[in-house]
């Protein structure tokens, strides 16, 4: 068998173990097996020369390679070597810009006329304008209204680059309603609209066809440790919201079993959820989820035991979503992805430290991993609190008092070798920290007052 | 519980034949209360419903549009649960046959692991005689096709305008009870006008023929079944022009979850609005199929 046929055979299974499948709307069925076979001919094989010009574009417009940088003082810090993928330097600030740019470019090879995403962050969305800009392609993004309000230099970005940006309102206003409606838009215009999705969530092949084009995070990063560091890492660590960065950074190492593939989920405020009012304040998908289905996909939910969605909470547009990749919750049952969370407190002081000890501003989606870097390997983490724990004090806005309790659940050990993704640049995320930084006592925070406008 | 639908043509099939051109109806359970559901059906069940559908809700509705969503959240906020949807099932005594049309999610949780059977079975005791799940194609089915074959429920399929081909051969070789024919791409809602995309899907249907009562073997021979049309009929003239298509049956939403919105909690004139615009749906569809039209009853 050619390695195209064994691709095909593998890629054409719509099931990642008991996860993943097509749960959509029969009018959106045939559009899934034009993508099917798109994503087969022009993604696997090449056809009409699809991943040469993906590539080219992607240097050219894209700035890739990114580099894998060694994190002098963090290496200091956790006493090992720490480096970071330097996703927040694609153009765009994220890795978005890899799936967005290999998807609007074969929505242009399948022949459509026109391409809808939604965004929670805007990151996703910036990107696909962006892509879409640069292909010359009609653009119209979702975007629930919660995530308007706290991204607002993206939702400019779009509208610069010409895609029109449509609030939703329904529900808690995130994630979870702007992808509904970027569905039900696709289901009114599928003939000649192409949904480019932007993580690696929604019916197959979506999941299969984000992970190739976000592969090159690991791709890259493989190659870059042994050339560097003369090996392969301990850990590859990465924050996961639907999992496209994470999955991106973990796929070309999912067979070195040595390599341990920690996924860096949103703990939130809490890692409680409650019933009642059908909310669980937290993003923690992987670590607390259970078997359903929800955007076309079986996969790991936070739902009601009636099988309700449940609105999600994160200080992080991007991961503040209730589902997950199908691919991300097969690898957690079979254990070679390890869950973990880390809550906002932990990731606002991610965010901090990483810009006052690196010079890098990070996403505050990446900073999540950069929070569990100092839970599992911090000064404190011999005697640090679980990240349970905290919940009730962040709610109430007390600083935390580390280090005065035990450790209550034992975290990764990351080993000697370490490679953060960093997923993305944090401008966009500026106001949102200024606010939540000023409500908390954040131990890695400047002095906020500075920042006062007059 | 017996397999009867290997032998005996489904409830479904019968009320449709029997009351051809059928009147198919769609709420919300629990908008804005069960209570007031329960009158609603019984309204409806009068005013010449030949066919309920009750909708159960979920929160992520992808496949409707702003009215049944509202109407979904509605339920949801007054706390709609399975357990108590069933229970006013359990409750209701109507002549025309009733539907569930949920989500597959909710399907799912309903026992204590992600699992069907304990939905199906839970359905076929309370009296349901059919299952419509707007977001399971028919390549996620067979669980759900074989649970319901197992407690004699029919599981209806929608066939899309964009179904075509051996798409359509496959849905039709699993559907059971009717096919729901998407009048238009998109969600669901009341609209002005009947789309051109009916008059394609049905004609893309009409081999599937349905002249003959039907079993299970023969839905393995990829059979037809009836044949009828939703997504944005809202009025007599509507329902007349898609019989007059070849439609055996027209089905009914927005148009009376808006009547619903329009009127508060445990308001009894919204029953009788109901069922006036069953009463206008039904001579429609009957004008429709060129038969006797009967003169509207006075209140
Ligand atoms: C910078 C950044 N990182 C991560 C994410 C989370 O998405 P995913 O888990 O698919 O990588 C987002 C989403 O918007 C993002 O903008």
């Amino acid at each position: 068998m050619s390695k195209s046929e064994r691709n095909r055979e593998r890629d054409s299974d719509p099931t990642f173990g008991d996860y993943g499948g097509q749960y959509v709307p029969e009018a959106l069925m045939p559009a899934l097996q034009e993508l099917e076979d798109a994503y087969e001919r022009y993604v696997l094989e090449n056809e009409d020369g699809f991943v040469d010009e993906f590539r080219e574009r992607m240097r050219d417009f894209g700035g890739r390679p990114t580099p894998l940088q060694r994190a002098d003082r963090l290496s200091e810090r956790y006493d090992r070597e720490i480096y970071l993928k330097r996703e927040d330097l694609v153009h765009g600030g994220a890795h978005k810009l890899n799936n967005a740019l290999g998807q609007v470019l074969l929505a242009k090879y399948m022949g459509k006329e026109r391409v809808i995403a939604e965004t929670g962050a805007g990151q996703h969305g910036t990107a696909t304008a962006m892509a879409a800009a640069h292909l010359d392609v009609p653009c119209e993004i979702y975007m629930g209204r919660t995530d308007v309000n706290r991204q607002r230099p993206n939702v400019y970005r779009m509208r610069m680059n010409g895609a029109e940006v449509n609030p939703v309102d329904a529900g808690s206003a995130t994630l979870k309603e702007a992808i509904n409606e970027t569905m039900r838009d696709w289901a009114t215009t599928v003939e000649r609209t192409h949904y480019v999705i932007g993580s690696i969530v929604g019916p197959h092949p979506f999941p299969k066809l984000v992970r190739d084009f976000q592969a090159v995070i690991g791709r890259e990063a493989r190659e870059q440790i042994r050339e560097q560091a003369g090996r392969l890492p301990d850990s590859v660590v990465a924050c996961a919201g639907g999992g496209s960065n994470t999955m991106g950074a973990f796929h070309e190492f999912v067979s070195d079993d040595d390599v341990d593939l920690v996924a860096v989920e949103a703990g939130g405020s809490s890692l409680e959820i409650d019933e009642e009012e059908g909310l669980a304040p937290n993003s923690a998908t992987l670590s607390t989820g259970t078997d359903g289905v929800l955007h076309g996909a079986m996969t790991k939910l936070l739902q009601s035991g009636d099988g309700q969605i449940m609105e999600s909470h994160s200080v992080s547009a991007g991961l503040d979503y209730a589902g997950v990749g199908p691919e991300l919750s097969h690898l957690v049952d079979t254990g070679r992805v390890t869950p973990v969370s880390v809550d906002d407190e932990d990731a606002l002081n991610g965010f901090h430290r990483l810009s006052r000890l690196e010079g890098i501003i990070p996403a505050l989606e990446s900073s999540h991993a950069l929070g569990y870097l100092e839970r599992a390997a911090g000064p404190a983490a011999e005697n640090a609190s679980s990240p349970e724990r905290s919940s009730a004090d962040s709610r109430a806005g007390n600083p935390r008092d580390n280090g005065d309790e035990p450790r209550a659940e034992s975290y990764e050990d990351l080993g000697d070798l370490v490679v953060v993704n960093v997923s993305g640049r944090g401008d966009k995320d500026l106001e949102t920290v200024l606010e939540e930084t000023e409500k908390r006592d954040l131990e890695a925070a400047p002095e906020v007052e500075v920042f006062d406008r007059d | 519980m017996t397999n009867e639908s290997a032998t005996a043509e489904s409830d479904v099939e019968i009320a449709i034949r029997e009351n051809h051109p059928a009147l198919i109806t769609y709420i919300t359970a629990g908008d804005p209360s069960l209570e007031d559901t329960k009158a609603y059906v019984e309204a409806l069940d009068r005013g010449g419903a030949d066919l309920i559908e009750l909708g159960l809700p979920f929160s992520e509705p992808i496949a409707e549009g702003p009215t049944i969503q509202a109407a979904i959240n509605r339920a949801l906020d007054a706390g709609t649960t399975p357990q108590g949807f069933f229970e006013l099932v359990d409750d209701l005594e109507t002549e025309a046959p009733l539907l569930v049309m949920t989500y597959y999610n909710v399907i799912l949780q309903y026992g204590p692991t992600a699992d069907v059977r304990p939905f199906v079975e839970r359905a076929a005791e309370a009296g349901l005689s059919g299952i419509i799940v707007p977001d399971l194609p028919a390549e996620e089915a067979d669980p759900l096709r074989d649970a319901c074959d197992d407690h004699g429920l029919d599981l209806v399929f929608i066939v899309a305008p964009t179904t075509e081909g051996e798409r359509l051969e496959t849905i039709m070789s699993k559907a059971s009870g009717f096919a729901y024919v998407q009048a238009r791409l998109g969600t669901t809602g009341a609209r002005a006008d009947v789309s051109n995309a009916t008059h394609d899907s049905l004609a893309r249907l009409e081999e599937y023929d349905v002249s003959e009562p039907r079993s299970e073997a023969r839905r393995a021979q990829s059979d037809g079944v009836p044949k009828a049309v939703g997504f944005g009929v809202s009025e007599g003239d509507h329902a007349a022009e898609i019989v007059e298509a070849g439609a055996d049956g027209v089905i009914v939403g927005s148009a009376l979850v808006d009547i619903i919105a329009d009127h508060g909690e445990g308001d009894a004139p919204a029953a009788t609005d109901l069922e006036a615009k069953a009463r206008e749906l039904k001579r429609g569809a009957l004008r429709g199929a060129g038969g006797e039209v009967p003169e509207p009853e006075q209140p």
